[in-house]
Order: C-alpha cells, then sequence, then structure tokens
C-alpha cells in the first residue's frame, strides 16, 4: 500500500501540472488570442465605457425600457452569485411571488394596453430564471411590453415591434432552443435611435 | 410539440452517430495494439516511469487497491487547496478558505466524479481551486471510472487468466487519448460562442440606469468541456448550464447535452468491440435508450403542461410561436421546455448532474423522472465508466432469472455465472439503492436532517429524497433548495464515498471472477443475450429492483404532489 500511495502522490503532482494548469492556460491562451470579446464576458461598450454584458440581464426599472424577467438572486440581477428560487411547483411563496408580479405588470402595461388580461401575459414574465440573469424575454414578452416603450418614447408601436423583431435571436440553426429578444441589446438600440 | 420531438431525434441520431466511431477509438486505444504518435508514447513511458509503475498486468484485487489508494491522495490533497485557497495564488477576488465541513463534502463529491455543490462557485471558489483542484478531478475522477470499466471488460474477454491490467496504463490513456483531446475540441467551440475563458477577474459595467453591476468571470469553458464529457457536472457558476456565460445559445446547449451522453454511450460500442461480440452490445444499447426516451417523454409533457400553481394563477402559459410557455419558473428563455426536459433526462440518466434550469422548480411528475433515473443506480448510459459497470450488475442478474425461468446454469458471453458472480451482482444493485432509503429516513426524522429542507409540504420530502439519491449514485444534481448543514454535509459524504466504492469493487470483484473462467461454446440450450428479448428482460429487471424499491418513496412525495 505504501508504494501505491508514493506512486499516487508523483501521479497527482503530474496530473495537477498537466490539467490544472497546463490545459487552462493553453485554452485561455487561445480564448484571448482568437475571441477575447466573447472570453471576456461579451462585455458591451458605450462611448468607451462597460454599460454591461450581452449574456447578463441588468435591472431595468424605468418604463421607458424593457424589462427582464424576474430574479431570484440577492439583490436581483446580482451576476456576481447566480440563483435558482427553488420554489416548488405547489409552494405557497411561489403563487403569492406570482400574484404579486401578475398585479405590477398589470398596473404598468394597462394603461398602454386598454383591455389587458392576465391571460395576455405570457409566463416568462412573472416566473424567474435560470440564472437570475436570463438576458433574454420570449417575443410575447417583449410585445406585451412595446405599447408602453412606444408611447413613453414617442415614436410608433409598430417601429417598436419592428425593433423587437430585429433584435430576436432566433433558434440557433433554425432549431435548436427557443427564439428570445435580448433586452440590454434592444434597450440600447432604443437609447441610440432618441439621442440621434 | 413537434419542435420539441425533432430536437430528440436529432439529438438521439446525432449521439449514436458520434458515439459508434468513439466506441471504436476507444477500444482501439486500449487494447495492445494500441500505438499512438510517437511522442505521446514516448510520453506513456515517461509517465510510467516516473511513477515507478512498470507496464505488468494487475490481478482485481491490486487493480482496486491503486485506484483506491490514488483517489485517498488525491483527496488529502483536495481538502487542503480548498482549506488553504485564501492563501494560494490565483486568487483575484479575494475568496477565503472554504469552511471543513464544505470542503469536505465538496472533497467527496469531485474525488467520486459527483460533483454536488453545496457551495455557490463564483463566490467560494478561487480560480486555482477551480483549476487545480476541481477541473483536474473532472478528469482524473472520469477517467478512473473509465479505467475500471475497462478492467472489468476484460474480464469477460479473457478466459483463465488473474490479470485485468495495468490501472497506470488505462488511467494514462483515458486522460491523454480520450478526455484531452475531446475537451479540447469542445471547450475551443464553446469559447467561440462566448463561453468565458479568462483570468481577468470580475468586470465592473455601469449599467444603463446608472447602477453598477459586477459581472463574475473566469476560467469556464476549459472547466465545462470536461465537466459535461466526463459526467462531472459541478458549475463554474452557481446556477450551472442554466448561466449564459457557462451555456450562451441554442448550439452550445445542444453540444453539452451531446457531451452528457457521448463516452457513456461510446462505452457500450466499446464493450462489443472489446469482447469481440458487437452484437453483444445491441440490448444494453437498446435497454439504455428506450429508458431514455421513456423519461424525456414523461418529462416533456409534465413541464409543458406546467406546474399547480402557474395553471391556477391565469397567465398565459400555451406553447406557441412567440413563447415556449408551459412550467418556466427557473429555466432560461433560450433553452425553453423542450431543451430544459431533454437536458434533465440525460443528466439524471448519466451521473451528470449539471442542469439548465432548476430542477427544484419541475413539476411533481416531472421531478420524478430525475428520481427514478438515478435510483436505477445510473445505468441508462450512466456516468463514464461507472454507468456500464453498474449495468452490468442488472446483465448478471437478469441472466440469472433467465436461467431461473427456463432451467439451466446461467451463461453470459459463454461464462457461467456462478454464486459468488450472482452475490456480488447482488451487493452492486441493491447496496446504493438501499443506502437511498435509509439516509432519506433519517433525514426526514431527525431536527437536524429537517432542517435543510427549503420547500413545504411533500415536496419538502422530495428535496431530501433526491439530496440521498444524488449524492449516493453520485449523480451531483440537486433540488437545490435542500440547504447545507454541518449534519447534511456529513451524511452526504458518507453517501458520496460508499456510493462511490462499493459497486466499483464489487464490479472490479466480479471482473476478477470471470476472468479466471473457461469459456464454453454457444450450444442449442444457450439463452441468446444478443436480442430484442433480453433488452426487455434487462429493462424488467431493472423495474422490478429499483422500480419497487423507489416506488414507496416516490408515493410519499411526487405523487402526494401531483395530487394535490
Amino acid at each position: 500500500m505504501k508504494r501505491v500511495l508514493g506512486r499516487s502522490v508523483i501521479a497527482v503532482v503530474l496530473c495537477t501540472i498537466v490539467f490544472g494548469l497546463a490545459y487552462p492556460l493553453l485554452m485561455t491562451g487561445f480564448a484571448q488570442a482568437f475571441f477575447s470579446g466573447k472570453a471576456d464576458g461579451s462585455l458591451v461598450e458605450v462611448n468607451g465605457q462597460v454599460v454591461g454584458s450581452k449574456l447578463v440581464a441588468q435591472g431595468f426599472t424605468s418604463s421607458k425600457y424593457f424589462h427582464p424577467r424576474p430574479s431570484a438572486t440577492s439583490p436581483a440581477y446580482n451576476a456576481g452569485a447566480t440563483t435558482f428560487a427553488n420554489l416548488g411547483p405547489t409552494n405557497p411563496d411561489l403563487a403569492k411571488a406570482v400574484r404579486q408580479r401578475v398585479r405590477a405588470i398589470l398596473k404598468l402595461e394597462q394603461p398602454y394596453n386598454p383591455g389587458l388580461t392576465i391571460g395576455d401575459i405570457p409566463v416568462d414574465a412573472v416566473t424567474t430564471s435560470g440564472s437570475g440573469i436570463d438576458p433574454e424575454i420570449s417575443p410575447a414578452n417583449a410585445q406585451l411590453q412595446a405599447a408602453r416603450v412606444a408611447s413613453i418614447r414617442g415614436v410608433s408601436k409598430q417601429h417598436v415591434l419592428d425593433l423587437i423583431a430585429k433584435y430576436t435571436d432566433g433558434r440557433s440553426l433554425g432549431f435548436l432552443g427557443e427564439p428570445g429578444v435580448n433586452v440590454l441589446t434592444l434597450n440600447l438600440a432604443l437609447d441610440r435611435e432618441a439621442s440621434s | 410539440m413537434g419542435q420539441g420531438i425533432s430536437q430528440i431525434v436529432v439529438y438521439t441520431v446525432v449521439l449514436i452517430v458520434l458515439a459508434y466511431p468513439l466506441g471504436t477509438y476507444m477500444a482501439w486505444v486500449y487494447s495492445d495494439r494500441f500505438r499512438g504518435p510517437r511522442w505521446l508514447a514516448a510520453a506513456e513511458r515517461g509517465f510510467l516511469r516516473l511513477v515507478g509503475a512498470g507496464t505488468s498486468e494487475q490481478d482485481w484485487r491490486a487493480y482496486a487497491k491503486t485506484a483506491l489508494g490514488f483517489m485517498a491522495v488525491f483527496a488529502v490533497l483536495l481538502y487542503l487547496l480548498l482549506r488553504l485557497q485564501g492563501h494560494l495564488p490565483l486568487n483575484p477576488d479575494g475568496m477565503k478558505g472554504v469552511l471543513p465541513d464544505i470542503s469536505m463534502n465538496t472533497t467527496a463529491s469531485f474525488i467520486t466524479n459527483t460533483n454536488w455543490q453545496y457551495y455557490g462557485g463564483e463566490f467560494t471558489m478561487s480560480y486555482l481551486s477551480q483549476m487545480a483542484g476541481l477541473a483536474v478531478q473532472n478528469f482524473v475522477s472520469a477517467a478512473l471510472g473509465m479505467a475500471v470499466l475497462v478492467a472489468v471488460i476484460r474480464g469477460f474477454a479473457r478466459r483463465s487468466r488473474r490479470e485485468l491490467g495495468n490501472f497506470w496504463v488505462d488511467l494514462y490513456r483515458s486522460l491523454v487519448f480520450i478526455l484531452l483531446p475531446l475537451s479540447l475540441i469542445v471547450g475551443a467551440i464553446l469559447i467561440s460562442q462566448g463561453v468565458v475563458q479568462t483570468f481577468s477577474g470580475h468586470a465592473t459595467a455601469h449599467t444603463l440606469q446608472g447602477a453598477t453591476q459586477t459581472i463574475a468571470r473566469g476560467p469556464a469553458a476549459s472547466q465545462i468541456a470536461i465537466k459535461q464529457l466526463g459526467t462531472n457536472g459541478g458549475g463554474f457558476f452557481n446556477s450551472n448550464s442554466a448561466v449564459p456565460f457557462e451555456n450562451p445559445t441554442g448550439f452550445t446547449n445542444f453540444l453539452e447535452a451531446i457531451c452528457i451522453l457521448l463516452i457513456p454511450a461510446a462505452q457500450v460500442f466499446m464493450f462489443g468491440r472489446m469482447i469481440a461480440l458487437r452484437r453483444q452490445a445491441l440490448p444494453l444499447l437498446g435497454a439504455m435508450l428506450a429508458m431514455f426516451l421513456i423519461g424525456v417523454a414523461i418529462l416533456l409533457p409534465a413541464e409543458q403542461h406546467g406546474s399547480q400553481v402557474l395553471r391556477a394563477s391565469g397567465v398565459n402559459i400555451t406553447q406557441g410561436h412567440r413563447q415556449s410557455g408551459g412550467n418556466m419558473s427557473d429555466k432560461e428563455v433560450r433553452f425553453g421546455i423542450a431543451d430544459t426536459a431533454l437536458w434533465a433526462t440525460a443528466t439524471t440518466n448519466a451521473s451528470n448532474g449539471s442542469v439548465n434550469g432548476g430542477h427544484d422548480a419541475l413539476t411533481a411528475t416531472g421531478g420524478a423522472v430525475p428520481i427514478v433515473n438515478m435510483f436505477t443506480g445510473e445505468v441508462i448510459f450512466g456516468g463514464v465508466g461507472s454507468g456500464l459497470y453498474g449495468m452490468f450488475f442488472y446483465v448478471i442478474i437478469a441472466v440469472f432469472v433467465a436461467g431461473l425461468m427456463v432451467g439451466r446454469t446461467p451463461e453470459y458471453l459463454g461464462k457461467k455465472i456462478e454464486a459468488r458472480e450472482i452475490k456480488l451482482a447482488a451487493v452492486g444493485a441493491l447496496f446504493v439503492p438501499t443506502m437511498v432509503l435509509v439516509l432519506t429516513a433519517v433525514s426526514v426524522v431527525t431536527g437536524h436532517g429537517l432542517q435543510s429542507i427549503f420547500n413545504p409540504g411533500a415536496h419538502g420530502f422530495s428535496e431530501a429524497l433526491y439530496a440521498y439519491d444524488s449524492q449516493s449514485n453520485n449523480n451531483g444534481s440537486a433540488f437545490a433548495g435542500y440547504g447545507a448543514t454541518n449534519f447534511s454535509a456529513l451524511v452526504g459524504t458518507i453517501a458520496l464515498w460508499l456510493g462511490r466504492f462499493v459497486p466499483l469493487i464489487a464490479a472490479l470483484a466480479i471482473g476478477g471472477s470471470l476472468a479466471q473462467k473457461r469459456v464454453s461454446p454457444p450450444s442449442a440450450g444457450t439463452f441468446r443475450t444478443d436480442g430484442v428479448t433480453f433488452a426487455v428482460l434487462i429493462v424488467g429487471v431493472i423495474v422490478l429492483t429499483a422500480g419497487l424499491m423507489i416506488f414507496p418513496a416516490l408515493s410519499l412525495g411526487p405523487i402526494v404532489e401531483a395530487l394535490s
């Protein structure tokens, strides 16, 4: 057994050097040489300042912006501590949270969407995402918010709908995953138009 | 639903198309005929010289002893690394040493190829711990399982021999000729799609509304490639593959999901090659595929149907071309229902345990699928190595049952299956499920155990059941509301170690016993083990053992919840 342990120590050191240091360093070298923007987190800059990442939701609350999905992180949209909400399918706390989110959405959107009912709210707008920083909302969720954003920004609703279509990421290769609208990219496009 | 079905069909076809050549290649890598590139062959000789091991072969006892000794040394080193990370380099975000009970559980978790995580990576682990500690184990624990499987298969293939192979050679070849090249390819593709790989520490953003946002980053892609390929599953970030930095698009999701089952599926083909009876592998593959598809066929519609709370809320959960609908709690928009359901099934078929959505928020029926998948002992493809050697337990029991039914001495691949093999197979198949039920029972009748439960009612019981099911079977996924306490970390640690050791040793012992036997040629009375009948028999044996054992526990958790 002693001999096995001695051999193991050497093997452990070798494995750590190759797989723990050389391998990730090699990958990092490759990443930084060819895909540095993506490897550094797909950061988005405006006038030389980092305003966020294309892959990370941020807490838009102003009504001139599209809003992301609810987040279970603490505080919300904490990109330093991702988490699920972990509320089970029959948990009363989940029911309560969904009710509150429904009320908030109806209050926010009804003035711009007369006749809006609960049945018009897409499920992703009232459920937490898996990461807590889901950068996307469903196209249905974006369309629900279009009238408000258009009205507050003083542009036509059709124009905002066109922008949504433009910033909808389709399925990869046409069939993998689900389409989604990147909230940060869309809001940035709206701001760009407003300032030009 | 059509969208979901087409993705599952494409997934299954791509999996098999990739697994077949990989399995053929792996059989060659482990054989005596294997000649790698000259410089790698020289490196192999150098490695064997450095560790002071010759190329001579070991019997099953020596093989097991070497494997366990190697694990023990690594465990000590990993524990120290986690405890001392605050004083070590490559720690740009200033992480402190990991707490003792979490270090203990995490060490057991990563050495046993489980990757159960009682911590959140991005706010607990230094880059050094992630790379030199956890990611190394992703390679080594996987390679160890692969080596053991190869040794067991040699037991089936050889006649009248005692030796099963040389542990160091098998380990080296698993690492250098299988896991490393695949990880390099997969890691490079992931990086090109937006998975982060940097040593720059967190980024700071000034958001459009004037707030400051801290964005955790790190050398993630290199770790994710191997955590998916090696059925490890431990995320770089807390929310695992739900986090866009780990899994940014539908394409990366597909690739990572393929990687979950790729090596385990390839090993079935490898088995056929190594015993030189390729048809014999088909019933195993068929049984695995059938159980995989049954799992998806239950999980996907259950999630699309939605949870009780969401159905009652009145919001729109109908699937359409503008939303995937269904139970979107703790799921990401870019994956929707179909890709999350497919992943949840695959990750609990294999002992992977990575998740791309929160399992705690699955519907009652949907959540029962992972629980049952894991409870089979992770043999539906299963962990790299451990899945197939776990399946051999059921194969031996199935052969035994068939022998009883037709009144003949049970045989498999021409080898007589006798009392010793059947006893070992029974231990291998029944020990872990029994442990799951015992530990779950302990955790729900003690005050300390109850503190870990997060959700009320029947779902809380499901959380505890899931926790010990996952750790005992070395899966690593969680109903993540289940919290870390000193008690749960300790009980979990016991589950992790025993769940790895007992089946591993039982499998090697079976291999050692079979290797010594002679092979008798098939006769008219031989029970055929290469047809559909045998595949059905295997599934039947799994249902009758694991299925019946888990049923009472299921009826306390998911079944009650589904009916409420």
